[in-house]
């Protein structure tokens, strides 16, 4: 076990070691920073100066080893348009990403699970077609077309739900108070975005939980439990439940990393305060090194849950960690 | 006496073809296949049947202006409403825009972007992911593990957060869009490719094909790619649709083809000013337009995983 969590934590390594080295050859292929921040015609000393004091009139190998040292010290550098240090705007943003994140699981759990398992204990029904068209449609129509349709019918016509931002609550780092009370505030501000976000991967849940639990309905033991004459309804809460959510938990993992993804355009649409705008914002500013540090941190978020769950699974699964 | 039976047999022959080909199309999905077909159609017909132009505002008839402005004569009617409406034409069907343009000639239009740039995108990633992922498997050792832990470390990237920060290396274009597809989804393939290949390495036509003593590239060429173009074709046809709603989302983001180009995504983005005004229109049909084009590649791309993998024929 121990040289199994060893060589996964190489790899992780490895991994994350590449991703930089490609971040940091795709940013300097961006073009040169310190003519975008310096504008036409600008004094030469003072271009001069800007280069020297972000490190670019060094040899590349030299700006390459001093990204690698600043990293492994926690520093992702300073935003150019708010002159912040990079982590710190991003640590203020994560909860609301998170809020939204979690949000959006709990629809796609909620709307997901119960479909699926309607659709695989009555194959080929009414209920098994519909399962099928609401997965189809789950995965096809962007976020962004679900967000504006949840706007225009809610926002607009009905005026139900705000449109834009995340309400009023915030979660303040120095404040312990908020922690907690941050993630109950502002519902009505949360329903859209997080549907939006949710509605994909509910299609997504709806298809896995369907195909896990139809293998463990076909399963020996499941056969013997029927055998015994126990009550379908305990058949299927009981012993094809529990086992049909190992795959659901496994998906779970992913599901955060194209989360990360999609809540970009939702967050842009309902200019909601997390990762993904802020993302979003420091391209549109050529904010480069803000840029760098969000990609980076996210890339950083899944390579340590990927460990994490290679980890769990060499825990729960023997044949796993001796294969390797 | 002699002609009866041949004429018979013709029959037959006939008969049974237009069995066979009834129980073909049976099997075929004709909803994903009709929907895909129109979309295909308008993208490749778009300059012919489209009725205004992609780019310049729409000749108001008589009277439109004089309903909407008050006034004899105007240079375009802005925000038309779809023709069933009060105050829409069937000149402009869908309305249009707030620059006076045509909606459905732009949807016509859009549709060809879409397509163009989900295709080559897509075929470019699997091009290279398949080459590599070939290379992976097939020549083993430091090729292996050099080019499948950059794989790992490109699967390890949000597709989207890895296309924005590609969009920001060169000037956004049509062009532009279709390589970064390639460049983001490669690494798909190269990972189930490269899983194919280590079995197929050990069968007895490829340990015979090395006997015989025929050069890697050969093998490679002749053994290895047409063996798994099976899984390419697969996972190529659910990529497309990923790869429609990347592009859409990446000219949503204004990262993607630049306007006026009438890209389904940048038409959204630009009216959501006017979706807060009530003129839904604007936004809905080019989501429904989106949504048709993924729905069809995924059904398509679901029935043939089903078609080429038996073990899934009979879920």
């Amino acid at each position: 076990m121990k040289k199994y969590i060893l060589v996964r934590a190489l790899y992780s390594v490895v991994t994350l070691w590449l991703l930089v080295t490609i971040i940091f050859g795709l940013v300097r292929l961006t073009g040169d920073p310190v003519a975008m921040k310096a504008e036409a015609g600008a004094d030469p000393a003072y271009v001069a100066q800007l280069r020297h004091s972000w490190g670019l009139d060094q040899p590349l190998h030299r700006q390459y080893m001093g990204f690698i040292g600043r990293l492994l010290r926690g520093d992702f550098g300073h935003s150019f348009e708010k002159s912040l240090p990079v982590r710190d705007i991003y640590f203020e943003r994560l909860p609301n990403s998170l809020k939204l994140g979690f949000a959006a699981f709990l629809i796609s759990l909620a709307l997901g699970v119960p479909f699926g398992m309607l659709s695989a204990l009555k194959v080929n029904s009414v209920w098994d077609n519909a399962g099928k068209v609401i997965a189809l449609l789950g995965l096809s129509m962007p976020g962004f077309f679900v967000g504006l349709v949840l706007i225009i019918v809610f926002g607009i016509q009905l005026g139900w739900l705000p449109v834009l931002g995340k309400g009023s609550s915030a979660f303040v780092w120095s404040a312990p108070s908020t922690w907690a009370t941050f993630w109950f505030r502002d519902w009505a501000h949360l329903a859209m975005p997080a549907f939006a976000l949710g509605w994909y991967f509910s299609g997504a849940m709806l298809r896995i939980t369907r195909s896990g639990m139809l293998d463990v309905l076909g399963s020996d033991y499941i056969k013997l439990v029927r055998l015994k004459g126990v009550p379908e309804a305990v058949v299927v809460a009981k012993h094809a439940l529990k086992n049909s959510m190992i795959p659901v938990l496994t998906f779970a993992g992913l599901n955060l990393l194209i989360m990360v993804n999609v809540s970009v355009v939702i967050e842009v649409i309902f200019n909601w305060p997390g990762v993904g705008q802020l993302l979003y914002d420091a391209l549109s500013n050529r904010d480069f090194p803000m840029v760098q540090g969000v990609v980076l941190m996210s890339g950083l978020l899944i390579v340590l849950l990927n460990f994490t769950i290679d980890v769990l699974y060499g825990y729960v699964d023997p044949r796993i960690r001796l294969s390797r | 006496m002699a002609t009866i039976p041949i004429a018979t047999d013709q029959t037959v022959a006939v008969l049974r073809v237009a069995r066979r080909g009834y129980r073909a199309l049976q099997n075929v999905p004709v909803i994903p296949l009709l929907m895909l077909g129109v979309l295909t159609a308008m993208a490749i017909l778009a300059p012919i049947v489209a009725p205004h132009s992609k780019l310049d505002p729409v000749k108001p008839l008589r009277g439109q202006c004089l309903a909407k402005f008050n006034m004899p004569d105007c240079p375009y009617v802005d925000n038309a409403p779809p023709f069933w409406a009060a105050g829409g034409t069937l000149d402009t069907p869908l309305g249009t825009d707030s620059l006076g343009r045509d909606v459905l000639s732009r949807l016509m239009h859009g549709a060809r972007i879409s397509l163009i740039v989900a295709l080559t995108g897509t075929l470019f990633a699997g091009a290279i992911g398949t080459i590599l992922g070939v290379l992976a498997g097939y020549m083993g050792r430091w090729w292996d593990e050099i080019i499948m832990r950059i794989t790992d470390a490109w699967l390890t990237l949000p597709s989207l957060v890895f296309a924005i920060l590609l969009s920001s290396v060169r000037e956004p274009s049509l062009w532009n869009v279709v390589l970064i597809l390639g460049l983001v989804f490669w690494s798909r393939y190269s990972r189930a490719v490269r899983g194919e290949v280590l079995t197929l390495r050990e069968r007895d036509f490829v340990k015979l094909a090395e006997i015989n003593g025929i050069d890697k590239l050969t093998i490679i060429r002749r053994h290895l790619i047409p063996n798994v173009m099976n899984t390419v074709m697969v996972l190529f046809s659910l990529q497309v649709g990923v790869a429609v709603i990347i592009e859409a989302s990446l000219s949503f983001l204004g990262f993607g083809v630049p306007p006026p180009e009438p890209s389904w995504g940048l038409m959204m983005a630009q009216e959501r000013e006017s979706l807060m005004e009530g003129r839904w229109w604007l936004e809905v049909f080019p989501g429904i337009c989106i949504t048709m084009l993924v729905l069809s590649a995924n059904m398509l791309g679901d029935w043939l995983r089903v078609r080429l993998d038996p073990q899934l024929r009979n879920r």
